[in-house]
């Protein structure tokens, strides 16, 4: 038999679905995503989520790449084979400045790209939601918003009764295949 | 946007008297499309069959860049004595078309990160094709330093690999730290490029109706779904990428800079260099981005998507930066002048009248006296002649490098070691090449990859607005 992963509701503009994403944060859901052709202004705060926190991973990957560029001028050119250059100290955290300036910044992006995959579980190349039978127009022109099954809230007849009052169109029940 | 709100707050009474006339802002896109059109018309440049122009433009671009294959191989098997440098001029057209490649390649960064940070909202249409030209370029540029280092099959000592002579980079070296800050400047670039694209690559994952399309866009989507949170990530990794992409584009040109500004030559010797390369690389990337977007907006007819206010914004920008760059020339005689350094002073003299007074005079006309041109509105109107003059300020930023390159090597301190240089056919060939092998890569991108960011395009349309024009 097939699992049910949750009810859709299709909307056909980011006004409509951002007033139906109050609603349902109004009503106390938490398993419900909305998926959007464009990032919807004020979306996060509509459905009650708070900041990404990527630049957690960006910070990690910056501190990384400072200490790596220090360290590798300060161990291949002071410690494991002493360069002498102009009769210059053999190191100084001057004349190395634009390696690890570098390397900081190219360790952030690392940290930033993979800190946004992993946040997103990303890559992911199975998900129920791909079951949607209009799901290609999620990324065109229309607005989804989905209420998973797992939500303690949710219930099949109620929910899809809610949906339609948020003005939702088309309301489907998403089935995985077993 | 900002259309008039009824607030309870009682506006100053000097406005009763002057009535501030409505800001109205051109739309970013024409004609009031549809989301719907805007996919359609993208996607659409992917999945319908390859045009025949395509195949053309392909065939003679690949024979155009066997050039430098054919350059390079004979330059392996031969030694670097093929190319035309030589004492005195011991970098010659190497340096020039390396520095050359990786300005042009500045400008899509600045439009993908620098914009980005300013909210210029009109970047979303032209960033994605400046983004693939910023990598192609970056790419064009690496050629000419790898091989120049003569036996190319020992590249990899540029890194700090351990090798079996156990010898190390040395950190002090311009040269060194050019190799970070390209590398990281051409890593960077593909990242946020790609990023960037994933969306755009699910929603072609989303309509293909053929399995292989389905697989392979599927695959380097990596199977993203839309779903705000992922937009919610994405949105703020863009903003960071876009935050770090931005020191790191004006450091990797100062870093240029440095190559020839930490020698003792004169001419080279500046402290301006820095701030000059950079404004000379936006310059010349502008120059670029008009070069190959006007075209591409013709062919497949994004009138309504790349508008006249995104051409006269780029004209724009091309002013300001090539009105820097002449200040710069101007700044650096008076330099000259002012410092009372006689090998100095000869320096500048000798670039305007001495040996390549003719290269000099090329540099001047195209880049400081050609893009004054945009000024008049006329001018940015006529299509044909932005192009041509974007070729113009193209040229101009070549000869910009070899005047810097050239004039100071090839008369230095002793009479006694002067020089004139000339290149080589091969150095010729293996250049014209690189214009095939970056047309060879964006003719690619242009036939698999979504050449414009459609959800940043329709972000920016009346449409996305979740407050129904009340903010």
């Amino acid at each position: 038999m097939d699992i049910k992963y949750g009810l859709s509701a299709t909307f056909n503009s980011a006004k409509d679905l951002y007033e139906a994403a109050g609603k349902i944060r109004e009503e106390g859901f938490t398993s419900w995503e909305c998926y959007t052709p464009m990032p919807v202004h004020g979306l996060d705060a509509q459905m009650g989520i708070g900041r990404s926190k990527v630049p957690c991973f960006t910070l990690a990957g910056g501190i990384t790449g400072f200490c790596t560029g220090m360290l590798i001028v300060w161990y291949m050119n002071a410690f494991d084979y002493p360069l002498i250059v102009g009769g210059k100290p053999y190191f100084s955290p001057i004349y190395p400045f634009p390696v690890f300036y570098e390397l900081t910044i190219l360790f952030s992006a690392f940290g930033t790209l993979f800190g946004m995959f992993f946040l997103n579980r990303l890559p992911q190349h199975h998900h129920p939601i791909f079951e949607h039978p209009n799901f290609a127009r999620a990324g065109d022109d229309r607005y989804l918003i989905v209420i998973e099954v797992d939500d303690p809230k949710f219930d099949d007849e109620e929910t899809k009764a809610f949906l339609k009052e948020t003005g939702g169109k088309s309301i489907t029940m998403i089935r995985e295949p077993a | 946007m900002s259309s008039a709100t009824k607030t309870d707050i009682e506006p100053p009474a000097v406005l009763k008297k002057v009535k501030p006339a409505p800001w109205s802002e051109a739309p970013l896109v024409l004609n009031k499309r549809s989301f719907g059109w805007v996919t359609e018309k993208i996607c659409n440049v992917v999945e319908r069959k390859t045009p025949t122009w395509w195949w053309w433009c392909f065939i003679i671009a690949l024979c155009v860049a066997s050039f430098t294959g054919m350059g390079l191989v004979y330059l392996v098997s031969t030694g670097v004595g093929v190319w035309g440098n030589n004492n005195p001029v011991n970098w010659g057209w190497a340096i020039v078309n390396f520095v050359f490649w990786i300005g042009i390649g500045h400008a899509g960064t600045l439009i993908s990160a620098v914009l980005c940070l300013l909210k210029q909202k009109w970047r979303t249409s032209i960033n994605r094709a400046s983004e693939a030209m910023t990598v192609f370029a970056v790419l064009c540029a690496g050629i000419f330093p790898l091989f120049h280092v003569g036996r190319v099959w020992f590249g990899w000592w540029l890194f700090p690999i351990p090798n079996s002579n156990a010898i190390w980079p040395q950190f002090r070296s311009p040269l060194e730290w050019d190799v970070f800050a390209v590398s990281t400047y051409a890593t960077v670039s593909i990242l946020f490029w790609y990023m960037g694209m994933i969306p755009d690559l699910a929603v072609i994952r989303d309509r293909a109706k053929v399995k292989w399309r389905k697989i392979v866009y599927g695959i380097f989507s990596m199977g993203w779904r839309h779903a705000n949170n992922h937009w919610r990530n994405f949105e703020m990794a863009y903003l960071i990428l876009a935050g770090l992409s931005t020191p790191l584009v004006l450091s990797v040109h100062t870093i240029v800079s440095f190559d020839f500004a930490v020698a003792n030559l004169p001419g080279w010797h500046t402290t301006i260099f820095p701030p000059y390369f950079v404004a000379g690389a936006i310059f010349s990337g502008f120059g670029m981005v008009l070069t190959l977007l006007l075209p591409l907006r013709s062919v497949f007819g994004l009138h309504d998507l790349i508008t006249q206010k995104h051409i006269d914004n780029m004209c724009k920008i091309i002013i300001a930066t090539g009105s820097l760059v002449g200040y710069a020339y101007s700044m650096e005689f008076f330099i000259a002048w002012y410092g009372a350094n006689s090998y100095e002073g000869f320096a500048f003299i000798n670039r305007a009248f001495g040996n390549y007074w003719w290269s000099y005079w090329i540099m001047i006309s195209c880049n400081v006296i050609s893009p004054q041109l945009f000024w008049f509105r006329k001018i940015r109107e006529n299509t044909p002649l932005v192009w041509i003059i974007s070729i113009f300020v193209n040229i101009g930023m070549w000869f910009e490098r070899f005047v810097i390159a050239n004039t100071t090597l090839s008369r230095d301190f002793l009479p006694s070691s002067w020089g004139y240089y000339s290149p080589s056919i091969v150095d010729i060939f293996t250049f014209a090449g690189t214009f095939g092998f970056f047309s060879v890569l964006f003719l690619l991108f242009l036939r698999f990859l979504p050449l414009m960011p459609m959800a940043e395009v329709k972000m920016v349309m009346p449409q996305a607005d979740p407050h129904g024009g009340k903010h």
